[in-house]
């Protein structure tokens, strides 16, 4: 595994921890007083840093820092977590993620924007906060250059004790009582080797020689953990070494020769010198080693116990049960040792959470067409059975049912595998508000609600970009600013509402706004002003609402940076119906509107109807008929030149020749023959699709048509049913909008010649 | 496309009709047996439809229609040769496979210029083998850009 590889695996932690900080930062803005959550969130940027540190990222490493020394004085009750410190760290959580992307993806974040807040949260980390801080549009002070961790570790360094240890030797060494004069640092090294290293033939002194030409070295052997003759084993390792090095190198110079034998030992190097440990065995344990180990032993009685030395048979082990804080080292060893403690105190007190694995999509997408395969050709076993046997001998049917209930649950499990809670797009939106807010000058509180709701990874995927746009329109346009909402007798800062939950087999997501709503005045105005619709047109509340869905619609006032390029909800609406999805707005005047957003759960299976058009096998939508009916001569009427209506209790509705739309015949089908399906379409109002005759219902494998053609018009996609063959599924958005007079697709005659 | 002095190509010969033609074995995946297709609407007439081949959706197409000449008639023993072009995957129907030949790069002469329909695009050369004149076929040329064919 190479760096690079290792690297990536830390920036998708990384994102993980950003999640974390940002769930835990609103939980706590929400009024959690949990200690766990703020540990948690403690726990996330300090992981952040701990291996940013290790990649030398550099302007992680500080503003991470910063950031957790403000936590940490949080997390020690030295500090109260107030709406403006909140709102300050989430500020600065949205910086550490800029920081995380920009240390990935090359590219830098703006001093101001980092130093601004470095400011801010010193000032809360030392008790006197800025005043700008409780109001946040104010410029905040100019700062001191910000603060570089080396200096400001050991401050904090206070009795939380709570220490970037793994990777903050640098800070330790640049402490001025650990430093040996003449610019030569000293370091002590722990070196116990196992058994292992010497049966691949290495050799301890070699090692100890080797370490000499770094530095100058005071070596101790340690030879408490001999046992008796009797009990040796010959080939076990029982002496570890104590050295001091004293050399002009770095830490890595050092670790550079325990190099081949780092995974047959254990090397621990902290930086300064563990004086006393050397003090006493220089006095006496040179010329007098037997005397001298009575006062080892007194003095390395607390020594950590190395749990990992499992294969030496350590009777001193047992004698000492963990005692984990030595008594005898220096102040920084000490605080590194209280660090190792509460860490691990620290560790059982978060909750278990589930055991998870990394995959990769692309195994699990394997899986997931081979299951589709599988679920086919079980299909097609059944099919040829009931073809081949009238009647079936009852085992071969028994055994068929179990394997279809088997394929099913597999088929189950596996979407399952690719099921994810929307959570981790909601949490994205939460950053998206406070951007827009601050950059409109709104005040505005984001709620989630069903967050844990799950859905196919496919579509979470997917809907993103469409949410983005909508929670920017909905700030954007649809909140009012803070005097108009106190004008009005609302609480100036504005609710948006963001909800999933499962409705019948979909994906139901809500944006739910206090705004103004919909001013349909204005949206009419500037319709007929667009040409979209006449001044005489008479429409409808909702036909008026669901005007903004038009291509090149915008209501604005002005245009701004954040929405209304003209690119506005059509766009959306376009990339939720490519998702098999819809979308609908509730709107009342001064009250707020509420974007509904109704998607699939998977865009791999899909439920349909299976209907046969001209002799071709074709499957519609189920969540697109409303209702069957078997149309009476009476019911027919002709309209105009080649239109017919069929009446549906008191309404007509226009009938639709699928037969004919999609070109499989010229002339149009007798609809008494046939079957109409009611569907309702995404432009709203009926129609009534003529099928020849239905098949029957199922679940359908969705195939694309694009990876070996293209997007064929009239088509969603292909399925493989039963019988092997391939068929096609309808789109039916597609089918109604051809039927109102446009061509299916405007190439057509192009496509014929190609 | 210029092919070098010294290259061996290993060609697939294969008959539409009463003529024959050939490509570059590399192209092609496997070759099976003709399956009834499910038609795809609005789709040129040389797109036969799309069939099933182990769960993959294959768009079949009539190459004899597709060079001009008379449509294919698929019986049992047609045969579908299955070849990738570019990053897709395409089904060619062709009347039977006849042969499997090496030749070097020199023995295969320019195309003629003569008809309309068969683009020199198309065509990388002319091989006369025995009797018999084999047509060279540019897949790429062909069907390369399905998509901006129907887009």
């Amino acid at each position: 595994m190479d760096m690079n590889e290792i690297k990536e695996i830390f920036f998708q932690e990384c994102e993980e921890q950003l999640a974390e900080l940002e769930s835990g930062l609103l939980r706590l803005n929400d009024g959690d007083t949990d200690p766990e959550t703020v540990n948690a969130v403690f726990r996330a940027v300090h992981s952040i840093k701990g291996g940013a540190g290790a990649f030398g990222l550099d302007d992680l490493v500080s503003f991470a820092h910063v950031f957790e020394t403000t936590l940490d004085c949080v997390r020690s009750n030295k500090l109260e977590a107030s709406p403006d410190l909140l709102k300050v760290m989430l500020r600065s959580a949205d910086v550490l993620a800029d920081l995380t992307a920009a240390s990935r993806d090359g590219g830098t974040v703006e001093a101001s924007r980092t130093s601004g807040l470095v400011a801010e949260l010193e000032a809360y980390a030392k008790g006197q906060p800025l005043p700008s801080a409780s109001a946040p549009a104010a410029p905040a002070p100019k700062p001191a250059a910000p603060e570089a961790p080396v200096a400001e570790a050991p401050a904090a360094t206070d009795d939380s004790g709570f220490q970037p240890v793994p990777f903050s030797f640098d800070a330790i060494d640049g402490d001025d009582e650990l430093a040996i004069d003449g610019g030569a640092s000293v370091f002590t090294v722990r070196f116990k080797p196992r058994s292992d290293l010497y049966a691949k033939g290495n050799e301890a002194v070699l090692i100890l020689r080797e370490l000499a030409k770094v530095g100058d070295l005071q070596v101790r052997c340690e030879t408490d953990d001999l046992p008796s003759l009797d009990m040796l084993d010959p080939e076990g390792a029982y002496f570890s070494w104590l050295i001091r090095v004293e050399t002009e190198s770095d830490e890595e110079a050092i670790r550079q020769v325990f190099e081949f034998v780092e995974w047959d030992s254990t090397v621990e190097i902290t930086a300064g010198a563990d004086e006393e440990a050397f003090s006493a065995p220089d006095a006496a344990g040179e010329e007098q080693p037997m005397a001298a180990i009575p006062f080892d032993l007194s003095l390395l009685e607390d020594e950590p116990v190395v749990v990992a030395e499992a294969e030496a048979p350590v009777a001193a082990a047992a004698e000492q049960p963990a005692a984990l804080a030595p008594a005898n080292m220096p102040l920084a060893a000490k605080a590194i040792a209280a660090e190792a403690e509460k860490k691990e105190t620290a560790v059982p007190a978060v909750p278990a959470a589930p055991q998870t694995i990394r995959v990769d999509l692309d195994r699990v997408d394997r899986l997931i067409n081979l299951v589709g395969e599988l679920v086919i050709n079980q299909a097609m076993l059944a099919q040829s059975v009931v073809e081949n046997e009238s009647g079936g001998s009852s085992a071969v049917n028994l055994g068929l049912e179990e394997l279809q209930q088997l394929t099913r649950e597999i088929q189950d499990s596996v979407m399952a595998i690719r099921a994810q809670p929307v959570k981790p797009v909601f949490q994205r939106m939460g950053r998206i508000v406070r951007e827009i807010a601050d950059m409109t000058g709104k005040s505005v509180k984001l709620v989630t609600e069903g967050e844990n709701t799950e859905v196919d990874k496919t579509v979470i995927d997917k809907i993103a970009e469409p949410l983005t746009h909508m929670i920017r329109n909905a700030v954007d346009h649809g909140l009012e600013g803070p005097d108009k909402r106190t004008e009005l007798g609302k609480n100036p800062e504005g609710i948006l509402k963001l909800s999933a939950k499962h409705r019948s087999g979909r994906i139901v997501i809500e944006i739910a706004d206090d705004g103004a709503g919909i001013n349909r005045e204005r949206v009419k105005a500037k319709a007929i002003e667009n040409g979209l619709i006449t001044p005489e047109s008479n429409l409808s509340d909702e036909d008026i609402d669901n005007l903004i869905f038009h291509p090149g619609f915008s209501t604005a006032d002005k245009i701004s940076d954040i929405s209304g390029r003209g690119v506005g909800m059509d766009v959306v609406k376009r990339s939720i119906q490519a998702l098999g999805g819809r979308i609908s707005i509730t709107s009342k005047p001064g009250k707020g509107s509420v974007f509904t957003m109704s998607l699939p759960l998977t865009l791999a299976v899909l439920d349909g109807m299976v209907v046969t058009v001209a002799d071709q096998t074709l499957v519609v939508p189920l969540t697109a008929i409303v209702e069957t009916l078997q149309p009476e001569k009476s019911d027919i009427h002709s309209f105009g030149p080649s239109q017919r209506l069929i009446a549906i209790r008191d309404t007509f509705c226009p009938l639709v020749d699928v037969g004919n739309i999609l070109n499989f015949r010229a002339d149009l089908a007798n609809p008494v023959d046939g079957v109409a399906l009611l569907v309702e379409s995404e432009g709203g109002g009926q129609r009534a699709l003529m099928v020849d005759a239905i098949q029957g219902q199922r679940q359908v494998v969705i195939k694309s048509l694009e990876a070996n053609y293209t997007n064929v018009p009239g088509i969603a996609a292909a399925t493989i049913l039963g019988d092997g063959r391939v068929a096609l599924i309808l789109d039916v958005d597609a089918v109604v909008t051809a039927s109102r007079g446009q061509p299916l697709s405007p190439d057509m005659m192009l496509a014929a010649t190609g | 496309m210029r092919i070098s002095e010294n290259d061996m190509l290993e060609l697939i010969a294969f008959t539409l009709g009463d003529q024959e033609f050939c490509i570059e074995v590399v192209s092609v995946r496997e070759i099976r047996s003709w399956t009834p297709a499910t038609m795809l609407p609005h789709s040129p007439d040389h797109v036969r439809g799309v069939i099933n081949l182990r769960g993959v959706v294959l768009p079949v197409m009539d190459l004899a229609l597709r060079l001009g000449l008379a449509p294919a008639e698929p019986s049992p023993g047609s045969v579908i040769i299955v070849t990738q072009i570019g990053s897709q995957i395409v089904g060619l129907l062709v009347d039977l496979v006849s042969d499997i030949f090496t030749i070097s790069a020199e023995e295969i002469h320019p195309a003629p210029d003569v008809s309309k329909s068969m683009d020199r695009e198309q065509i990388r050369g002319m091989i006369p083998m025995d009797e018999r004149m084999i047509c060279f076929l540019q897949l790429n040329a062909l069907f390369g850009a399905i998509e901006s064919e129907a887009a």
